[in-house]
C-alpha cells in the first residue's frame, strides 16, 4: 500500500519529548506529517486506555515518549511508566493485538533530530503494516 | 473437617470472633460460602475437594464487616490474598482471625501474618502446569490466531456481568473505573471492543496483586478463561521484577514502585 498515509498518535511528556519535538521544528528538521502530538505533563500520566482508545478511534500506530531514565522532571514518572509498559505490552501481545504498532521511546529536549528519526522510521513501519483494520472494525460495532 | 468444626465452635463460644467464614453444603452438591454466627451451627461447616473458592473476598464486604470480627477458613490462595490485602493496608492482624487449611483439610493456626508468610514461603505458589501450558500454546500461535481466539472466546462471548470483578478478592474499589461516566472509559453495554478494554483494564489494575486463585474464571458464567490474562501478568512480573503477590504483608505495590534498573528491550533510545 504505497499511498497509505497512516494516522499516528504520539503521547509525549511536556518536559522532554515535547520540547524535543519543538526543537526539531525550530531547527527546521523535516519529518513525516502523519504524527499527531498530544502533550502530557509526564509519561507517568499516560494511561494505557489512551492507547486503546486511539486504536479504536482510528489510529494505526501509537508513539509514547518521555524523558530518559533519571531525567524525569518529577523524579520517577518515567520509571513507573516503564513498569506499566512492560506489563501492558506482554498483555496486549497475548490478546493478539499488534505490538508492532506501539512505539515506546525516550527522547530528551536536546534530541530534536532523534525525534524526527523515530517518527520517520515508525511511520515507515506502520505504513508497511497497513491500516489497523481488525481492531477498528471491531470498534465500529461498539458505536452502532 | 471435624477439627474445623470443633475449633469454630470453640471460637464462637468464647466469643473470640463473631462470625466464621467457611464452606458449607450448597444446593445440588455444590459448595457455597457460609457465615456461621452461632456455636450450634458450627456443624454445618465442611471441607473437602470441592472447597476451592477464595473466601477472602468476603473480608472487605460491608455486610460481613457489620457482623463483627470474622474468622476465615483460608486455603493457600486465600492466605496469599490476606497477606496481599494486608500489604495494601486493607486489613490488619487484629481485624481477622485466620485459620489455614491444607488441601487435605488439616487445620493450621497462625500466630500472626509473619507466621503465614513463613508457611507461604515453603508452599508451592506457582501457576498450575495446566494453565501455563495454555498460555504457552497461545504464545506459540501467530498473532492473528491469537486475536481470533480472543475475539471468539472473549469479545463475542462476555456479557459484562462483572462476576469476575465481584468474585475477585482484590477488586475492592468502592467505585470501579467502569462506573465512572465522565469520561466514560468503558462502554456500559457489552460491545466487542468495550469488552476487550474492560478485561485489559481489569488485568492491568490487578497486575502485581493477583494471587492467581482463579476465582474470576470460576465465577464466569460464560466460561471464558479470563484468568489467563491475569496469570500472564503474574508470570511477567515474576520474570521481570521478581515479585510474587501475596507473599508478604509488607510488600510494596509492584505497579506503583520501580527499580531504576528495570529491564526492557523495546524502548527506543538514541
Amino acid at each position: 500500500m504505497p499511498d497509505f498515509q497512516p494516522k499516528i498518535v504520539a503521547f509525549v511528556c511536556t518536559w522532554c519529548t515535547y520540547a524535543g519535538a519543538d526543537l526539531a521544528g525550530t531547527s527546521r528538521i523535516k519529518y513525516e506529517p502523519n504524527v499527531k502530538i498530544i502533550r502530557f505533563p509526564c509519561t507517568g500520566r499516560i494511561d494505557f486506555m489512551f492507547l486503546l482508545k486511539s486504536f479504536a478511534y482510528g489510529a494505526d500506530g501509537v508513539i509514547v515518549s518521555g524523558c530518559h531514565p533519571n531525567d524525569c522532571h518529577y523524579t520517577s514518572g518515567n520509571f513507573h511508566a516503564r513498569r506499566r509498559w512492560i506489563v501492558f505490552r506482554e498483555l496486549v501481545d497475548l490478546l493478539g493485538m499488534d505490538i508492532n504498532r506501539l512505539c515506546f521511546s525516550w527522547v530528551s529536549a536536546a534530541e530534536g533530530a532523534q525525534w524526527a528519526e523515530i517518527v520517520n522510521s515508525f511511520t515507515e513501519q506502520v505504513r508497511t503494516l497497513g491500516p489497523y483494520k481488525e481492531y477498528r472494525e471491531l470498534a465500529e460495532k461498539d458505536k452502532k | 473437617m471435624e477439627s474445623i468444626r470443633k475449633k469454630a465452635k470453640e471460637l464462637l463460644e468464647k466469643n473470640a470472633v463473631q462470625v466464621i467464614i467457611g464452606y458449607g453444603e450448597g444446593l445440588d452438591k455444590s459448595v457455597s460460602a457460609i457465615f456461621v454466627r452461632k456455636p450450634e451451627n458450627a456443624e454445618t461447616l465442611i471441607f473437602d475437594d470441592r472447597c476451592v473458592h477464595n473466601l477472602a473476598v468476603y473480608l472487605l464486604k460491608n455486610e460481613i464487616k457489620a457482623l463483627g470480627k470474622p474468622c476465615i477458613i483460608a486455603h493457600l490462595a486465600a492466605l496469599r490474598t490476606i497477606l496481599q490485602l494486608a500489604s495494601e493496608h486493607q486489613i490488619t492482624e487484629d481485624d481477622v482471625l485466620v485459620l489455614g487449611v491444607t488441601h487435605k483439610g488439616e487445620l493450621m493456626e497462625f500466630a500472626g501474618f509473619k507466621d503465614i508468610e513463613k508457611y507461604i514461603a515453603s508452599a508451592n505458589i506457582d501457576i498450575s502446569e495446566n494453565e501455563k501450558e495454555i498460555i504457552n500454546k497461545l504464545e506459540a500461535m501467530t498473532r492473528e490466531e491469537r486475536w481470533q481466539f480472543w475475539v471468539e472466546h472473549l469479545s463475542l462471548k462476555c456479557i459484562k456481568c462483572y462476576a469476575c470483578r465481584a468474585a475477585c478478592p482484590l477488586c475492592y474499589c468502592s467505585r470501579c473505573q467502569v462506573e465512572y461516566n465522565q469520561p466514560q472509559w468503558i462502554t456500559v453495554e457489552a460491545t466487542p471492543v468495550g469488552i476487550i478494554e474492560w478485561h485489559i483494564t481489569r488485568a492491568m489494575h490487578i497486575a502485581g496483586r493477583c494471587v492467581s486463585c482463579g476465582e474470576c474464571y470460576r465465577a464466569c458464567p460464560m466460561n471464558i478463561p479470563i484468568n489467563l490474562l491475569n496469570y500472564l501478568t503474574v508470570l511477567t512480573i515474576k520474570e521481570k521484577f521478581n515479585v510474587s503477590a501475596g507473599t508478604s504483608a509488607d510488600l510494596d505495590s509492584v505497579m506503583s514502585s520501580f527499580k531504576s534498573d528495570d529491564k526492557e528491550n523495546f524502548i527506543k533510545q538514541s
